[in-house]
């Protein structure tokens, strides 16, 4: 899923203050299951934002809602008939859903709640760690489930660079080094194996990309 | 025992403090509360394992946003004691109600009564 972690307050606030009529809109899907920006963490900055408005001594209205996900058209145009009623949308999606949200309501300024992080997995609650960087091209056939584009702080390829200690990177202590782990899973022999040069085309280095399915288009 | 305590304490009973959420929390101060305090187990006593340290993880979540928005973290405190600590849980009262009295009401409460 994209891993997202919440704005401060305060920063915000700070888009936010000159407006009259604030939508905070939330999103169903991977900002709720890393509690970034779901249902409750809308209630909480809508009622945090409508306490500081109210301190201020200014009536603001901030209302809040909670879209099935907001990378698609057919929930974002769910908000389509209320749109008029707001001067502002706080969206809490990633920079994902912000952007098309954007893009379908360009009269309306959109702010992000959320720092858009990674794709990654909930290790357990209160932790979520890359593990995709969406190259494009997979390879985890390969290399025993374990991503070096993601994990390997240099995308090395072959094998482990001379930085890898006691099975961590040099980077960080804490981070394990993903050609040692392919050892601790028996897969030494996988070493051996030369690989041909990876595309890079599919990944950031050839721009903006898109996935065309004419077969399942209308 | 007959203790006595604060009378403007308004108790609200959950079946364990794990159940308070930051939203709760928020949402008293929204709606006028001068000060909101959680009295949970004792910490490391919980029949549900965690949930006291949930709770005092939540109020600490709420102060942090109180004090981002000028309300004051202060108002809200967490508490522990054990069940048959009727006097300890009458002292809280007095201690709360001690600190609210010196930090005033709330002043969202205020900006309402302004505002209506």
């Amino acid at each position: 899923m994209i891993v997202a972690d919440r704005k401060p307050i305060e920063e915000i606030i700070e888009e936010v203050k000159n407006h009259e009529k604030i939508l905070i809109l939330g999103c169903n899907e991977c900002v709720t299951v890393c509690e970034a920006g779901g249902k409750k963490e809308v209630g909480v900055l809508a009622s945090a934002l409508r306490m500081y408005f109210l301190n201020q001594g200014r009536e603001v209205k901030v209302d809040e809602k909670t879209l099935e996900r907001q990378c698609d058209h057919e929930y974002l145009e769910e908000i389509r008939d209320v749109m008029d009623q707001y001067d502002a949308v706080v969206s809490l999606a990633c920079g994902v859903g912000v952007q098309f949200m954007a893009e379908k309501y360009h009269e309306c300024p959109i702010y992000p709640g959320v720092d858009t992080c990674f794709l990654g997995a909930t290790e357990k609650r209160g932790l979520w760690t890359e593990r995709c960087q969406a190259c494009g091209q997979c390879i985890l056939a390969r290399t025993g489930g374990i991503c070096p584009v993601s994990r390997c702080a240099k995308r090395i390829l072959n094998g482990p660079c001379g930085g890898s200690a006691k099975g961590k990177c040099e980077i960080n202590k804490e981070i394990d080094c993903a050609w040692e782990l392919l050892k601790a899973l028996d897969k030494l022999d996988d070493y051996e194996k030369i690989d041909s040069i990876k595309d890079w085309s599919t990944d950031r280095a050839g721009g903006p990309r898109k996935v065309v399915r004419e077969d399942v288009q209308e | 025992m007959r203790l006595q305590y604060p009378p403007d304490i308004k108790i609200i009973l959950v079946p364990c403090t794990g159940k308070v959420d930051v939203l709760h929390i928020l949402h008293a101060f929204e709606k006028g509360a001068d000060g909101v305090y959680a009295v949970g187990c004792m910490e490391g006593d919980c029949h549900y394992n965690s949930g006291n340290l949930r709770a005092r993880k939540r109020v600490e979540q709420a102060q942090k946003i109180l004090d981002t928005i000028g309300i004051g973290g202060e108002r809200a405190q967490m508490y522990n004691l054990s069940s048959s600590e009727g006097p300890r849980f009458a002292q809280f009262a007095v201690e709360m109600e001690e600190r609210i009295r010196k930090l005033g009401p709330n002043p969202i409460k205020l900006a309402k009564k302004k505002a209506a």
